[in-house]
């Protein structure tokens, strides 16, 4: 079994997510070495009330396991306890006794897939105005705004990303309307009543931002700056500008009034708050690349990015991830080049390449969208192995949101979110039969009662129907 | 060798072995494969498909080969019919979100019912060549809905890479009649179902007196080229396309055919069809459903559910498999994955699947049939086009892909513009010289 630590990644993105992430306080303030200045923001305001539901001690035996790191193992058996994977192995494995025990003969166990791109609860089901929160789109910098304050826990599409996807971590990120989206959040798929009660503890916050014909379009219309994405970049570097300025001053606690915008984009340039940047053509990610450079942060991933292939090797030199669709393509001009290949292509340069969905319907068949990936790189010599392919699912996700230390693959230690297939995933006749978060079973597809049903479908017909 | 050169070995070597020299007036015989019909039956282990002057003459198992065939020998390949989208605008679109290049609505134009897709279809799009080299041979093309709740008459299409791309032109006429019908009539669902009962009835008066038909007296709705366009629809000489999702709104339109008996209609969409998926079946109404519409996305498909199409074909509804709600001009190819999943339900507790011959039957017979083709298309029954698909694996599983796609028995190129970026990219950087000279 191939064992990659975090420091072995050939990915340098994983050592800044490794020593992003790593205790229960991120977010930290600027301040948390130094006294408080007048410009300190309180220390997390918005803390995550999530914790685990209780789970019993549980084993899974003779199933395919891919542990998320590139690891496989024929009739393996994975131990859960305490909410936690406590044991991983081969068949010779010991079992405890008095634990339930599930048979996975001709059945997968995988960590939980995580999406680093939803909109979720901010673009929610049922798609009325109402309950469109996703664009705060009344100018182009609103790094002052939370994807969490938009959150709207009802909406169903987690549940069906739980049953029918897998998925049991995922990122809600603000739309793409503007340059500086706003903040994004990382959540556990457990249903609460509040967005806090779903808030994966310690996760760092992320930085929405957008390239591209989104910007310029919606404020161009507006008869606003930016019109063109020089424009794009013209006002992406003045932010940047004031917010080193902003930054400088925090840090040396001199006198300023707060500002949420500059707090987001200042705790971006100490490395706190990743930078989740939707961009879609290579020509414009290189821009990128060169602007955070210029103003000394980090681009941790590059989404949609449905022309990374074309500069694979400037992504795994830089080492950003690229967050893609299998086969997206032609919806806008964009999206023109986008080809099947270029989760493939992106991998086999040596760069680290996610399967994202950014989309209701699909964060259902993330597992399916890396098996076409797997297909298009194989018809065209690239062969990637299942185990290998797992990681564009669960840990690649995780280290660019910051949590692989917690989850993301199944090492003694880690969350236990775990789904056993009940086949292999990258077949399309799979679907996940059990789900546990944090060791407590969340799904089962033989038990009616154990799948979610929000407040918004109660009551209504077809609740609790299989989805 | 470089990945790109490796691909390129392949291909060749794929090419040659399948090389067919011409369509027409010629016998080729697939032979050895899995061959499976399209019309609900499983597939035929070792089966020989036959097409003859660009039509199917035989499929299954012991055939007779005609002698002086062509033989291509598919074994452990599977041979399907071509792959037939339900509901699609292919051909009308080369990118979304750029107008000019956009034909699938006109909402300024006058005009509503009379608008004709066939005139439009543009072979050369570049999804047409994509979704042909991923096993999509046919599709039915229908225009969107803009001012009225007629969105015009769509096409029934072929993918093949030739100029001639409409098989039925004006094939069928599509309207709104759940919530998009009611924001177009007016701002209601009383207004959409008056609106459709006036406009057919004004078409009826067209039809009684073409000459005396006044479309522009203020009492007129319809202008006289849309009211001449109905008239086939409210005879019943032309199939009605009716988009609605509510299992309610699915009532209505039923009804609907107390005063307009003649009415063909195909429903599409049908999120909670399910939920009436014995009337729809008594009322004989074949359905275009999504397949995959399991969110509550509006107030109409409340009760969507991944098992809809399978209760709609326990029920004994016709259901083809159609991009019902998204995509609708470029993921054709997705149709393979809508079927494959409705496999994968019959093993979930509680919920409804379909057998896989069912399944390949919803992207295959079924929508021809729904259209009222399914003797001229959409399976390898005897006297069908000969639109065949050999593939190197079970044609529904993701890792499958054609080797060969044959479009009225000729055989087609598989490469696309996708396919040389894929090529040109094979490898990053740049060589002696820059990418711009690789081609």
């Amino acid at each position: 079994m191939k064992r990659l630590s975090c420091l072995a990644s050939p990915v340098v993105l994983a050592l800044a997510a490794c020593t992003t992430a790593g205790s229960d306080a991120a977010p930290k303030s600027a301040s948390a070495a130094s006294t408080p200045g007048p410009s300190t923001a309180p220390e997390n305001p918005y803390p995550s009330t999530y914790k685990a539901y209780p789970g019993v001690p549980t084993v899974i035996r003779n199933a395919t396991i891919l542990d998320g790191e590139g690891g496989k193992i024929e009739r393996g058996v994975v131990f859960l306890s305490g909410g936690k994977i406590t044991a991983i192995g081969g068949p010779e494995t010991p079992i405890p006794a008095d634990v339930a025990v599930f048979d996975g003969t001709g059945k997968y166990v995988t960590p939980g897939i995580i999406d680093i791109h939803s909109h979720l609860g901010d673009y929610p089901s049922p798609q009325v105005e109402a309950l469109s929160d996703g664009n705060e789109a009344t100018g182009p910098v609103t790094a002052d705004v939370w994807a969490e304050h938009s959150i709207w826990p009802q909406d169903a599409g987690f549940g069906r990303a739980l049953a029918n996807g897998g998925v049991t971590a995922l990122q809600i990120l603000p739309g793409s309307a503007n340059l500086f989206g706003g903040r994004g959040v990382s959540l556990k798929n457990v249903p609460a009543r509040t967005q806090q009660g779903m808030k994966f503890p310690g996760a760092p916050y992320s930085l929405k931002m957008a390239c591209g014909e989104n910007p310029k379009r919606v404020y161009g219309r507006k008869g606003r700056q930016p019109s063109t994405r020089m424009g794009n970049m013209a006002v992406d570097r003045q932010t940047w500008i004031r917010a080193r300025d902003y930054q400088k001053k925090r840090a040396a606690n001199k006198e300023q009034m707060r500002d949420l915008s500059m707090e987001t984009l200042a705790d971006v340039l100490e490395g706190k708050i990743l930078v989740q940047n939707h961009c879609y053509r290579a020509d414009e990610m290189a821009n990128v690349i060169d602007m955070s450079k210029e103003f000394g942060y980090k681009v941790t991933t590059f989404h949609h990015a449905v022309e990374s292939y074309k500069i694979a090797d400037l992504l795994k030199d830089n080492g950003i991830c690229s967050a893609m669709w299998a086969d997206w393509y032609g919806f806008k001009m964009e999206s023109y080049d986008g080809i099947r290949e270029n989760i493939a292509l992106v991998h086999n340069a040596g760069a680290c390449a996610i399967v994202h969905s950014d989309d209701e319907n699909g964060i259902q068949r993330l597992n399916q969208e890396a098996a076409k990936a797997i297909a298009a790189g194989k018809r065209m010599g690239i062969t990637v192995p299942e185990e290998i392919a797992w990681t564009w699912l669960s840990y690649n996700p995780a280290k660019a949101m910051g949590i692989a230390d917690q989850t993301g693959s199944l090492k003694v230690g880690k969350m236990a979110d775990v789904v056993l297939w009940n086949g292999n995933p990258f077949s399309i006749y799979t679907r996940p039969e059990r789900v546990w978060i944090d060791g407590a079973l969340m799904y089962d597809a033989n038990d009616p009662k154990r799948r979610p049903v929000s407040d918004f479908e109660l009551g209504q017909i077809g609740a609790g129907d299989t989805k | 060798m470089t990945q790109r050169k490796k691909w390129a070995a392949r291909a060749g070597a794929a090419a040659l072995s399948l090389l067919v020299t011409s369509a027409m007036a010629q016998t080729i015989a697939i032979t050895g494969g899995m061959v499976a019909i399209g019309d609900g039956s499983e597939p035929i282990e070792n089966g020989t498909v036959v097409i003859v002057n660009g039509k199917v003459m035989a499929a299954g198992a012991n055939v007779a080969i005609p002698p002086g065939a062509q033989r291509i020998d598919a074994t452990g390949q599977w041979v399907t019919p071509g792959i037939m989208s339900g509901f699609s605008r292919v051909g009308l679109v080369e990118v979304g979100a750029v107008d000019p290049t956009n034909d699938s609505e006109a909402p300024d134009s006058p005009f509503s019912a009379a608008l004709d897709v066939s005139t439009a279809i543009n072979p050369l799009v570049n999804p047409i060549a994509i979704n042909r080299s991923s096993g999509i041979t046919r599709a039915v093309v229908a225009p969107a809905a803009s001012k009225s709740i007629f969105a015009g008459q769509g096409a029934i299409i072929d993918l093949g890479a030739d100029a001639d791309a409409v098989t039925v032109p004006r094939a069928f006429q599509m309207v709104e009649m759940g919530e998009k019908g009611a924001g177009n009539a007016g701002g209601s669902r009383p207004a959409a179902h008056l609106m459709f009962r006036e406009l057919l009835a004004e078409a009826q008066d067209y039809a009684r007196n073409p000459a005396g038909y006044d479309g522009r007296s203020k009492d007129n709705l319809l202008l006289r080229a849309d009211a001449r366009a109905l008239v086939p629809v409210v005879q019943g000489k032309m199939p009605l396309l009716v988009h609605v999702e509510s299992g309610t709104d699915i009532l209505s339109v039923i009804a609907l055919r107390k005063d307009f008996p003649a009415l063909r209609i195909v429903l599409v969409g049908a999120a909670e069809g399910w939920r009436v998926a014995r009337e729809i079946a008594a009322a004989k109404i074949p359905v275009i459903a999504g397949g995959l519409t399991d969110l509550p996305a509006s107030f109409e498909m409340l009760a969507a559910t991944q098992s809809n199409v399978g209760r709609m074909v326990e029920a004994g509804v016709l259901v083809a498999i159609g991009l019902t709600d998204r995509d609708e001009a470029f993921q054709l190819r997705h149709a393979m994955q809508q079927a494959g999943n409705m496999v994968a339900l019959q093993k979930v507790p509680g919920a409804k699947g379909l057998s896989w011959g069912q399944a390949l039957r919803t992207i295959s017979a079924a929508p021809a049939e729904a259209m009222g083709l399914g003797d001229r298309m959409g399976s390898l029954r005897p006297g069908r086009v000969g639109d065949v698909v050999i593939w190197d694996g079970d044609p529904l599983e993701l890792m499958s892909a054609p080797v060969a796609v044959f479009i009225d028995g000729k055989q087609q190129p598989l490469d696309n513009r996708q396919t040389k970026l894929r090529d040109r990219y094979a490898t990053p950087g740049e060589g002696a010289l820059p990418k711009a000279y690789e081609f």
